[in-house]
């Protein structure tokens, strides 16, 4: 394993460890701060937390989101729209932390850059953040932030996808701290009928380049992907289909998301355990 | 002669030497990748690829065989001294691009990403479209050469270069109408993006200019450099010398880079480049990302761009909807960081001014994009006086424009403009124009 020098856990990871140890996956929402309004999307990670969900992603939306499908597009746009500044973001992970879940910043780099990136770091910090994950910021471009990131003791999480080489899956997994981000498929956010077998051997692949913890996102939706992601992965991150809930049934659509989730999270282990050793996290052949 | 640079970005030394050799995926602090992981790959293989076939013979034959053949290169050099007139009495040399196959620079970069296309065993290729100018020359190719052709443009644009919509579609190229954000070229290559990280096993994102992550910026210039090794040797034919300054219009930067890289390692040789000036500099309603923008990341590389306090990308405006784009490539925001080349705003009224005035004194009708190089050329000719040789890249031609600028100059009733009503926004700034065509 690598990072032997280097403790990779922090908080993100020591929260998955927590819940490896208890014999299931984390459950990890995404909502964009600023959707519908401010005030509510902080309610509605609270609610999700409260209802179940294990660590928290806080979009800070970006006006050109060329990772996302047009769920967490529009929602980022009318956040956008409602005049949501990154000062504001910041307070939120504030007030969405005090709810007790580890709570890890999702954005697009510029507006990090543009913030100062040892500036976003401390203040981050400060608001009681775990961490980011930069879904346009691939390790070769990170040496600020990964400096910026030991500095103030942050999680740095990059993502690894299906068309990810050998040589790259390991490079990641030794610049991430807290946890490897898999995305499931080649593609954008956005809820899918299957999530693929992409997913698992990419999982796989990826521990075997030296990650400790993998976490899937992209196209997770429902309780019973939840629960075949949660089988083979540390954690299950789901975002369009919480935005979606947020958007047709309000706080309560999150609740009842998250509940039915969290009960697919926790049926994983059990029914992987039946042909595996999903005990130990790692992914079964 | 020195012409200053984009005042506080200057430097003061210059480069010395080598300013042609430069590679990505870095122009000093500028370029790099910030794209997903997930496109690393392709952009690998896209590198590797470019390199082996720029140093394979047969491929360079093949391409210029196709320019030789299909594109009309080299494109002519025409002097427009009645033009000239109203620049000081400056000698005025346009380098013709406007009459190659398509209509303008763009398929110079085409045909090349086209044959790579092939080469990766690609069958899909996408592109981005502003004007239309990129999307029909891609539409052509594709054809040419048996590719399925996506073509993103911003719903804005549809409308207002509705003329080039048609064309794709007869090219046989699916034109997708882009609705999100401002409805323009940023948006457009959003789109193309996303669904590139989706369908990158079989598709080839054909990006029509010097931006985007490495090896684009460099590999679409190396395409593009065709247009300033001609026009160099057919200057220094005509004339016996350099020109005193090199003029081109800036969206993305690919005919600028195009016709300056040629002489980037000529001292003397000042290298103008004109960006939108939109409504005028101080309105905010611009795109002159280089002038007024900052530092930062857009669609894959570092460069400067337009953007509030917090990093949101701002809104571009231009008449030209080729020049509408908050960014430009990296490569030239390193030219200015430098003062190797200086960046000037032309507003959408001095670009139609000079439009009007190549169309009554020389008979050839610019592309707007191009007659804000030419509004250019009016003030550096004025600055430098009659002894001094201008070359100005006339990038396109302007049927696609025909209706805008009949609408700016009032030349048809409403009854016989054929294109959208939405169109109707670019109507001219003084009645006053109408009359004086
Ligand atoms: C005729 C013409 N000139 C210039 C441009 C601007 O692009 P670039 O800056 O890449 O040359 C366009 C783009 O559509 C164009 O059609």
């Amino acid at each position: 394993m690598t990072g032997s020098a280097v403790d990779q856990t922090g908080r993100t990871g020591a929260r998955l460890e927590e819940l490896r140890a208890a014999g299931r996956a984390a459950l990890i929402s995404f909502l964009p701060a600023g959707f519908p309004d401010l005030e509510t999307s902080v309610a509605a990670a609270r609610a999700a937390v409260e209802a179940g969900v294990d660590i928290v992603e806080l979009g800070l939306p970006y006006s050109d989101p060329v990772m996302d499908g047009p769920v967490i597009q529009r929602a980022a746009q009318q956040a956008l729209d409602g005049g949501t500044r990154t000062k504001q973001v910041l307070h939120a992970v504030e007030q969405v932390a005090a709810a007790g879940a580890p709570v890890v910043v999702m954005t697009y780099w510029n507006p990090v850059l543009r913030y100062g990136v040892d500036a976003f770091a401390r203040d981050l910090a400060s608001a009681g953040g775990a961490g980011l994950i930069t879904p346009d910021l691939v390790p070769d471009e990170a040496g600020e932030w990964i400096a910026a990131s030991d500095a103030h003791d942050l999680d740095r999480i990059f993502l690894v996808a299906p068309s990810s080489s050998p040589e790259r899956l390991a490079m990641t997994a030794r610049a991430c701290r807290g946890f490897v981000y898999a995305a499931s498929t080649m593609g954008v956010t956005g809820v899918r009928a299957s999530v693929g077998d992409a997913a698992q051997r990419l999982v796989h692949d990826t521990r075997g380049a030296g990650a400790e913890r993998v976490c899937v996102g992209l196209g997770v939706s429902n309780p019973e992907q939840a629960a075949e992601v949660g089988a083979y992965a540390d954690g299950v991150i789901v975002g369009s289909a919480f935005v979606k809930a947020l958007d047709d049934r309000g706080l309560d659509g999150v609740t009842q998301l998250a509940g039915d989730l969290a009960a697919g999270v926790a049926r994983s282990r059990a029914a992987a355990a039946t042909n595996s050793t999903a005990g130990t996290g790692k992914a079964s052949e | 002669m020195t012409i200053a640079g984009s005042g506080a970005r200057q430097q003061p030394q210059q480069q010395p030497g080598h300013l042609r050799d430069q590679h990505g995926p870095y122009f000093g602090q500028f370029g790099g990748r910030f794209v997903p992981e997930a496109l690393i790959r392709a952009l690998d293989e896209l590198d590797t690829c470019y390199r082996q076939a720029w140093a394979d013979e047969a491929f360079r034959a093949e391409l210029d065989r196709l320019h030789a053949t299909y594109t009309g290169r080299p494109s002519i050099l025409t002097e427009v001294p009645r033009f000239a007139e109203h620049a000081g009495g400056a000698r005025i040399l346009l380098k013709r691009e406007d009459l190659n196959h398509t209509g303008s620079h763009k398929i110079n970069n085409v045909l090349g990403q086209a044959l790579l296309t092939k080469r990766m065993g690609k069958t899909r290729v996408i592109a981005e479209t502003g004007a239309g100018q990129h999307g029909v020359a891609t539409a052509t190719a594709a054809a040419l050469l048996d590719l399925e052709c996506v073509v993103y443009m911003g719903e804005h644009d549809t409308e207002r270069q509705a003329l080039n919509v048609a064309r794709m579609r007869l090219l046989g190229a699916d034109v997708i109408p882009v609705k999100t954000g401002s409805r323009t070229l940023k948006d457009a290559i959003n789109e193309a993006l996303r669904d590139w990280v989706t369908n990158v096993d079989t598709t080839h994102y054909l990006m029509g200019t010097v931006a985007g992550p490495h090896p684009f910026p460099e590999m679409v210039r190396d395409f593009q450099k065709v247009i300033g090794e001609e026009a160099r040797g057919q200057v220094l034919d005509l004339t016996g010398r350099l020109p005193d300054a090199v003029l081109a219009c800036v969206g993305g930067g690919s005919n600028a880079i195009g016709i300056f890289h040629a002489f980037l390692d000529d001292p003397d040789v000042a290298l103008i480049s004109l960006e939108a000036g939109g409504d005028g500099f101080d309105t905010g309603r611009h795109a002159s990302s280089i002038t007024a923008g900052q530092t930062g990341v857009l669609h894959g590389a570092k460069s400067f761009l337009l953007q509030d306090e917090d990093g949101q990308t701002l809104e571009s405006h231009s008449i030209s909807a080729g020049l509408d784009y908050p960014g430009v490539g990296p490569e030239h925001a390193w030219l200015a960081s430098t003062g190797r080349a200086a960046y000037r705003p032309v507003t959408d009224s001095a670009a139609m001014e000079a439009f009007r005035l190549l169309c009554r004194t020389e008979g050839i009708i610019p592309a707007i994009e191009s007659a804000h190089a030419l509004a250019g050329a009016l003030e550096t000719g004025r600055e430098l006086g009659p002894d001094s040789l201008l070359l100005v890249n006339l990038s396109g031609r302007g049927d696609k424009d025909v209706d805008t600028a009949a609408r700016w100059f009032g030349v048809l009733s409403d009854a016989d403009l054929v294109q959208s009503a939405a169109t109707a926004a670019a109507t001219p700034v003084d009645e006053g124009e109408g009359a004086g065509w």
